[in-house]
Order: structure tokens, then C-alpha cells, then sequence
């Protein structure tokens, strides 16, 4: 069990806004979370007039009415390890509720010999703590959220630190499950995960409430460092509470002739804000960023993403596509940036949304910002409705509208899905985007 | 159709020349309500006018510069160094005798009465703050066609002036909108009364002569039910060491059925900050479009846009930037849908020379409940060197079920194979390269009017010239 303080402290289960919590976490950590929470106080909140949060519904971000989450009860321990069902074939398992780790599990004996660190953020600051300095927190937000990233690092308690050694291929994937439980609670999930060279992982996330409706409130930061030559393929499924606000802030960095590919699945919140960062730092990298919404009632999905090719020949490819009914909304803003010298970039990028409802709303920002000539850059944005001939030979079938427009819709969506190039992960996908239109 | 080609022969070299000017009317450096009343005083403006400048110059004082999103280059500009009001006196002459010789001077050079001569239906001249020279040709005069400067206009012209002034474009628009408010002076209002098809474009030159000047023309542009008419501008200022500002308003305003076709050659020099606000108002059934070159200027800002308003109304910009050493074109469309059946078109090619940037930037709104909406964006942009930039930033939003909008945009280089295919031909690299800049044009061009064309590519050929090797 971790060896935190929590019974006798005064800020467990007050309001977030009173400050970091005292935890018996070591003192440089806790001296950069003061820091970060000076931080997080100097900056004002975002209003929809900066740039960055243009169109975004920044009323949502108040967070004065959460709190921090006490222990929890053996019950909820019980509870929470019965549902976490995700994939049937894992290497290794960690499952946090309320940032506190319920379970760690390693079934893969790559991940038990080979040197393969795998630690709930607490123990890892401690036994490897030169690792885990250099790359924690190493990103600056620079897409509109730095308020959040320090509020982040400044309430951080837990998460999971994964490192891949030299090499080592890690066949099955490595899941994580971060659990909000009671009403009104906060958690700030956090996931650093450091590749070697020639190293191979895959990392699902599972994003979820314990009730469907409680308010709650996520602010996470995933940080992943892909190391010369090494492949990262990082996989999250976004299942908050419809009452819950949650802002993710994710960057990743590719060394040379390394790659990454990233699929978001957004699905849950009342507001989901988005940042993704893909740092292309050596030559022959590539970044694959992907996201699937379906976005319902009153759903807001808010993406904002840099593809930055710092280095020559790098390639990055950004497909994003929403599905939007009754009065969603959904807000992308991405940039292809390519630095001075970063010749023979190939860079693409785009947004489709597809609309079901004359109250659901799309904005698209693709953006470009190109500092070099040599270079090939693309993107596109569409936003439209159901084509109605591929609706009337359903019809024609006898499939009713409602079945109909599952299926056309479901299709729209999995051909980002078919992109993971991994059977079991899409078909879970496509099962909780099923899920999600027949309502439960 | 040659001698056309030579009268609008208006690049770089032949604009920059200035003469020493005497001038009878100056409002001095700086902006105050003193100025204002400078400004009011001597162009006699009604009661409303005036207080429609103070308005102007108090929402310019409140508003901060847009520097959260644009250029941070703005903040150079020193407008309390600016001279905001300068004019020889003496009114609008209506014959090219009439017209003061060294103000004459100057336009000869830019080649005016000769094209009035060759095509034009009619032509104004602006000088610094004023128009010197206005003319309409008698055959499109009597079909009742206005074209007057804009103080004639709201002087002699009222009751259409005053119901459109200001309408399309608010005071409160963006900061450098309010500035044009307050001390607009010059520019064109044309009223093309129902029916009438001006077969011949409409012209206006304007030239900045005096240093640290500010130019702020307004026109306004009512185009009658089922009227039609083109209107041309063509812009040039000598190269001084300190900023110039130019800072328009333009409002068009087509009526049912109605046409416009607006085209401009922006060639400043590229010491001139060129913050420009245009847009049309599009009624059932009516056309605008947008022809938009940029080539001069150190900084230009513009995003000509319409608002489409009625049913089945069209709104469409054609735009073309060229970028070079130290220049920026901040520049595209915003397209607002706001009627069933509206749709839009833009198109934007540019290209970025030397240390060049070119920026697009647009807006595409489609709100809910509306039908039959479409609009298709397309960016391409074209680098020449490796210290080129270009940038992208569309921002599209639509609601609802009925509509499509598409947005594309790509970046590229010149192909190196085009340009070793053209010189084992036997052209110089220079030569390839241009050509092959005026080939990624071209099916933009192809679409003005040939005089615009035939000049538009020889200022790429200008501008291309040592930008190789």
C-alpha cells in the first residue's frame, strides 16, 4: 500500500484551490510541486479571446467546486478491480482510483527480467529517481493549458511510470486504468512512459467514472519519449462521467527513426479538452496522431495539436474524425509547424466532422505554419452530413434510420480505427463506440 | 490589346518617386479630437458625420491592437508620428486640365488619363487625402451611374449614402475599422441604379506621396437590383525610411440579383502598413466577388469577406500573395453564410520570396437551421527560398445537418525536375523559376480581367528576379 500520509492530513478532502496536499514524497518533488503551484496561480484563466481557447467553452473550468479525494474503502477497492475490464490479453496491468493504485499486475516475463520498469509514479521517484528527473514534467504546455499543467504538477500524486530498456519488445499491451469515484472528486492522472533505443510497446489507457452522472473533474499529463529507432503505439479510451470536465495534455517526442502513433477515443465528459504535442527530433521519425469523438447532448470535445518537425526528414500524419449529435460541439485547432532547416518534412493533417443534428455544432482551425522549402504539407478539413443515397440503400434494405445511421457512422469512424493495425485494441474500440450509441 | 498592357504597367520602380508638396490643408502629426474637427471643418461634413468621427476615434482609443493573434510587427507603428489629413485644396476637378501640374505630374506617370482613354468607363484619382480627379464617362453617366469621391457622395448623394454608410462594416469592426471611421477622407461611392450593366470597369488609383502619412480612403459600393459593375484599384506610394499607414474601409452592398466584381492590385511600397477592412453584403440571388492581389507593402492585413444574406446569394474571393524579403501578406477571406442555398468559394495561391512570410487566414461560419449551404476553401502556397515562411490558419465553423464545407490547403516548392526540364531547354534558371511561379498562378489570373493579368504577371517576373541562385 502506499506509504502516504493521507489519514492525518488537513487538505484531504478539501477543495483543490487550497494547494498542493503534504504527502510523503521526496523533497526535491515536493519543492517543484510548491513551485508549480505558484505557477498555476500567476496565470490567468484562459478566456475565449486568447487564441488558444477560441470557440472553447472556458466557463466549464472552473474548478473551485472539486475536491481532493479521501482513502478509499475496501468496497470501492473491490468494486473498481471487478469492472476494470478492458483488453483479455495484457503484459501488464496498473489500475488507480482516485490517483490511489488498487492494483499492479505483471503477466509478461519481458517485463519481469529484462529490466523493464514499470512503477506507480510514487515508487518510481524514488528508486529511479535520475530516470524519472530527467524526462518528468520536461514538456512546457505550450498549447494553451500551461494554468493546467501546473495545476497538474502541482496536485500529482500517482500515475505510472513505464521505461522499455534497449531492444525489448513488448508483444502484448501494457493497460492502465485511472477510476473516478464519489461525486465532486479530482484526479490527475499521469503516465511517463521512456523508450531506449529499438524499443516496442504499446500502452492502452482507460479513462472512466464509477457513477455515470457524478461531476468530477481529470486533469492528466502523459509524456512519452520515444528513443532512437524505438516504436510507441499509445491507445486512450476516454469514458468520464457525463458531469465530469477533463483537460489532457500529451507530448511526445521522436528521436530518429522512431515512430509513434497515438489514438484518442473520446467518448465521456461533459467537456474534454485536448492537447496533443508531437515533437519530431530526429531525422526519419514519425508521428501518427489519431482521434475518434462521438460527441452527444451537450458533449463538448475541445482538441488543440502541434505536429512540430524540428529535425529534416521526419513525417507526421493527423487524421481526426467526430461524429456529432443532438447539441455537441466539437473544436479542433491544429498546427503543422516546420522549423527553419527542417527540409524534406512530410506533414499532413486532417479534420472530418460529420454532423447528425441541426444543433450540433463543428469548428475546424487546421493550421500550417511552414519555416522551411523544402517540404510537402497538406491538410484538410471538411465538415458535412450523412450522404443520403448511402441512407436510402439501407432503407431500401429495411434497416431503420436509427440502425442506419449507426452503421454509416460506425464506418466513418473505423477507418481511424483500422490505423492501429491491431485487431483486439480496434475491436474493443468499436465495442465502446457501440456502446455509447445504443446508450448504455 | 497591347497598348492596354502598357498603361497599366505599374511596377515598383515607376511608383517610387515623390515630389515636394505644398500642402493647403494639414491636420499635423498625431490624433486627437482636434484633429477630428480639423478634418470635419475643412471637408464642411453635416452634424452626423462629425459625431459619427468622434464615435470612430473613441472605439480606436479603447481598442487594444490585435497583436493576441496578429503580427507584433503592428506595434511599430507610431500613430502619434502619423499624419492623418493632408490635401492641396481646391476640390474634385472634373477635367484632366483642371487638375494642379505637379499633382498631374504624378498620376501621368502612373499612366491615368491614358487609361481612362483606352477603357475605362471611368476613373478617380486619389492624392494623398484627397481626390484630385474624378471622371465617369458621359454614355454610363446617363444611365445614371454615380461615381463620385466619397465626401461628394455624402454630400450630394444623401439618401442612398447614409442608408448603407457604415452598415456592412461597423465602427466597432476591429481597431484599425474605427481609426478609418474617425478620419476617413477620400475613396469612391458608386451607385449603380437597377438594371444597369457597366460593361466598362470602374477605376480608382490611390497614391500616398508624403512621408509618415496615413491614408485613409472609404468607399462604398450600392449596386442596384439586377445591376452589374466591376471596379478596379491600383495602389502606389514612394519608398520613404518611415512607416506609412493605409488604412481603408470598403462596404459593398449588392441588391437582389445584383453583381460586383471588386479588384485590387495592392503594389505599396514596402515601407507601408496596409490594414484594410472589406466586405460585401450579398441580398437574394446576388454576386460579390473578391479579386485580391497583394505584392507591395511591409505589412498588409486584409481578409476581404462577404455576408451572404440573402437566399442563393454568391460570395467568392480570388486571392494572390507574393511575399518577399521582409514583407508579410497577411491576408484572406472570411465568408459569412447566413440565408438556405448560400454558397461560397475561396481561393487563395501564395507565394514567399527571400525572407517572405504569407499568412492565410480565414473564416468560414455556417449557422444553424440554414440548408443547402456550401462553401470550398482551397490554400496553396508556393516557397521559393529556404528562408521562406508561409502560414495557414482557416478557422470553420458549422452547425446543423444541411450543409457541406470543405477546406484544402497544401505547401510546396517549385519541382527541381520543372526547373532542369526548362533549362536543358535552354532557359536560365531565373527564367524557369518564374515561369514556373507564374504556371502555380495561372488559373487564378486566367480569371481576371486581361489587363489586370497581363500586369499581374509581369510583377511576378519583377518581383522573381535575383531571388535564385
Amino acid at each position: 500500500m502506499p506509504s502516504v500520509t493521507q489519514d492525518k492530513n488537513p487538505k484531504i478532502g478539501a477543495g483543490i484551490l487550497s494547494g498542493p496536499v503534504d504527502r510523503d514524497l521526496p523533497d526535491w518533488f515536493r519543492e517543484q510541486q510548491g513551485a508549480a503551484w505558484k505557477k498555476f496561480e500567476s496565470i490567468p484563466r484562459p478566456t475565449r479571446k486568447d487564441q488558444p481557447w477560441r470557440f472553447s467553452n472556458v466557463d466549464l473550468l472552473n474548478v473551485e467546486s472539486f475536491n481532493v479525494p479521501g482513502p478509499l474503502s475496501d468496497d470501492d477497492r473491490k468494486n473498481i478491480l471487478k469492472y476494470s475490464i478492458g483488453l483479455d490479453q495484457v503484459a501488464g496491468r496498473m489500475i488507480f482510483a482516485n490517483d490511489q493504485l488498487v492494483e499492479r499486475t505483471i503477466v509478461s516475463d519481458d517485463l519481469k527480467k529484462r529490466g523493464v520498469i514499470f512503477q506507480p509514479l510514487e515508487r518510481a521517484m524514488v528508486e529511479h529517481a535520475d530516470l524519472f528527473r530527467k524526462y518528468f514534467m520536461s514538456t512546457e504546455a505550450t498549447l494553451g493549458s500551461a494554468k493546467f499543467a501546473a495545476l497538474h504538477q502541482a496536485m500529482v500524486s500517482n500515475g505510472t511510470f513505464l521505461f522499455i530498456p534497449r531492444g525489448i519488445e513488448i508483444e502484448q499491451p501494457i493497460e492502465i486504468f485511472h477510476w473516478l469515484r464519489h461525486d465532486n472528486m479530482s484526479i490527475f492522472p499521469h503516465l511517463l512512459l521512456v523508450t531506449d533505443e529499438l524499443a516496442k510497446v504499446t500502452v492502452v489507457e482507460h479513462f472512466r467514472s464509477c457513477d455515470r452522472s457524478a461531476p468530477g473533474f481529470a486533469c492528466g499529463v502523459n509524456d512519452l519519449i520515444a528513443g532512437p529507432g524505438a516504436k510507441i503505439t499509445y491507445v486512450c479510451a476516454q469514458e468520464w462521467s457525463a458531469n465530469t470536465v477533463a483537460l489532457q495534455m500529451n507530448s511526445t517526442a521522436v528521436d530518429h527513426d522512431a515512430s509513434a502513433l497515438s489514438l484518442n477515443l473520446n467518448l465521456g465528459a461533459r467537456y474534454a479538452r485536448f492537447e496533443g504535442l508531437s515533437r519530431l527530433i530526429g531525422e526519419g521519425g514519425r508521428s501518427d496522431m489519431l482521434a475518434v469523438a462521438v460527441a452527444t447532448n451537450e458533449q463538448e470535445f475541445d482538441s488543440r495539436t502541434l505536429q512540430d518537425h524540428i529535425s529534416a526528414r521526419t513525417a507526421s500524419d493527423l487524421l481526426y474524425k467526430n461524429a456529432l449529435d443532438d447539441k455537441a460541439r466539437c473544436t479542433f485547432g491544429g498546427l503543422i509547424r516546420v522549423e527553419p532547416h527542417a527540409h524534406f518534412t512530410d506533414a499532413y493533417q486532417k479534420v472530418r466532422n460529420l454532423l447528425l443534428s441541426d444543433d450540433a455544432e463543428a469548428n475546424s482551425m487546421p493550421g500550417l505554419e511552414i519555416l522551411a522549402d523544402n517540404v510537402r504539407c497538406t491538410h484538410g478539413a471538411t465538415s458535412g452530413q450523412i450522404n443520403e443515397d448511402e441512407m436510402f440503400y439501407l432503407h431500401s434494405r429495411g434497416i431503420p434510420t436509427k440502425v442506419a445511421q449507426r452503421l454509416i457512422v460506425g464506418g466513418f469512424l473505423n477507418e481511424v480505427i483500422q490505423r492501429l493495425d491491431n485487431e483486439p485494441i480496434g475491436a474493443h474500440l468499436n465495442q465502446l463506440i457501440d456502446r455509447k450509441f445504443a446508450g448504455n | 490589346m497591347k497598348p492596354q498592357t502598357k498603361a497599366v504597367d505599374i511596377d515598383r520602380n515607376i511608383g517610387d518617386f515623390h515630389y515636394e508638396m505644398a500642402y493647403a490643408k494639414d491636420a499635423g502629426h498625431g490624433l486627437s479630437e482636434k484633429t477630428i474637427h480639423f478634418i470635419s471643418d475643412v471637408k464642411e461634413d453635416p452634424d452626423w458625420v462629425r459625431e459619427y468621427r468622434l464615435r470612430g476615434l473613441k472605439t480606436f482609443l479603447e481598442k487594444p491592437l490585435p497583436t493576441h493573434w496578429a503580427s507584433k510587427d503592428l506595434e511599430t507603428i507610431d500613430f502619434d508620428k502619423i499624419r492623418y489629413y493632408l490635401a492641396q485644396g481646391g476640390g474634385t476637378k472634373r477635367t484632366w486640365e483642371e487638375v494642379p501640374e505637379d499633382i498631374k505630374r504624378t498620376f501621368e506617370r502612373l499612366g491615368i488619363p491614358e487609361q481612362e482613354r483606352k477603357f475605362l468607363a471611368g476613373v478617380e484619382a486619389q492624392f494623398d487625402s484627397e481626390a484630385v480627379y474624378s471622371n465617369i464617362k458621359k454614355a454610363v453617366g446617363e444611365q445614371g451611374v454615380i461615381f463620385v469621391g466619397s465626401t461628394e457622395g455624402l454630400k450630394n448623394h444623401p439618401e442612398i449614402f447614409r442608408k448603407w454608410f457604415g452598415k456592412v462594416i461597423p465602427i466597432g469592426d476591429n481597431k484599425f475599422s474605427a481609426l478609418n471611421s474617425a478620419v476617413f477622407s477620400g475613396g469612391s461611392f458608386i451607385y449603380v441604379p437597377p438594371g444597369v450593366k457597366v460593361k466598362h470597369p470602374l477605376q480608382a488609383y490611390f497614391r500616398i506621396n508624403a512621408e509618415s502619412f496615413g491614408q485613409f480612403e472609404r468607399t462604398l459600393i450600392i449596386a442596384d437590383e439586377g445591376s452589374e459593375v466591376t471596379y478596379m484599384e491600383g495602389c502606389t506610394a514612394p519608398k520613404f525610411e518611415t512607416a506609412t499607414l493605409h488604412s481603408a474601409v470598403v462596404e459593398l452592398v449588392a441588391l437582389k440579383g445584383a453583381k460586383i466584381q471588386y479588384i485590387t492590385v495592392q503594389n505599396w511600397s514596402s515601407n507601408v502598413f496596409n490594414l484594410v477592412t472589406k466586405r460585401g453584403l450579398a441580398h437574394e440571388d446576388a454576386e460579390i466577388k473578391w479579386i485580391d492581389c497583394n505584392i507591395g507593402s511591409r505589412l498588409t492585413m486584409k481578409y476581404p469577406g462577404v455576408v451572404l444574406k440573402g437566399r442563393k446569394s454568391r460570395g467568392e474571393v480570388l486571392s494572390i500573395a507574393l511575399a518577399n524579403n521582409g514583407q508579410h501578406q497577411d491576408t484572406g477571406a472570411k465568408m459569412i453564410h447566413a440565408a438556405d442555398e448560400t454558397t461560397s468559394n475561396i481561393i487563395s495561391k501564395s507565394i514567399s520570396i527571400g525572407t517572405g512570410r504569407a499568412t492565410y487566414r480565414g473564416l468560414v461560419h455556417v449557422p444553424k437551421h440554414l440548408k443547402n449551404c456550401k462553401n470550398n476553401t482551397e490554400c496553396d502556397a508556393l516557397l521559393i527560398n529556404a528562408t521562406s515562411r508561409t502560414d495557414t490558419y482557416p478557422a470553420i465553423t458549422v452547425r446543423g445537418t444541411g450543409n457541406a464545407v470543405q477546406h484544402e490547403a497544401s505547401v510546396s516548392q517549385v519541382s527541381a525536375e520543372q526547373i532542369f526540364y526548362m533549362q536543358q531547354r535552354g532557359l536560365t534558371e531565373a527564367q524557369a523559376m518564374s515561369l514556373s511561379v507564374n504556371g502555380f498562378v495561372n488559373d487564378l489570373v486566367r480569371q481576371f480581367p486581361m489587363e489586370y493579368s497581363v500586369e499581374l504577371k509581369r510583377l511576378i517576373e519583377l518581383e522573381m528576379e535575383g531571388s535564385v541562385g
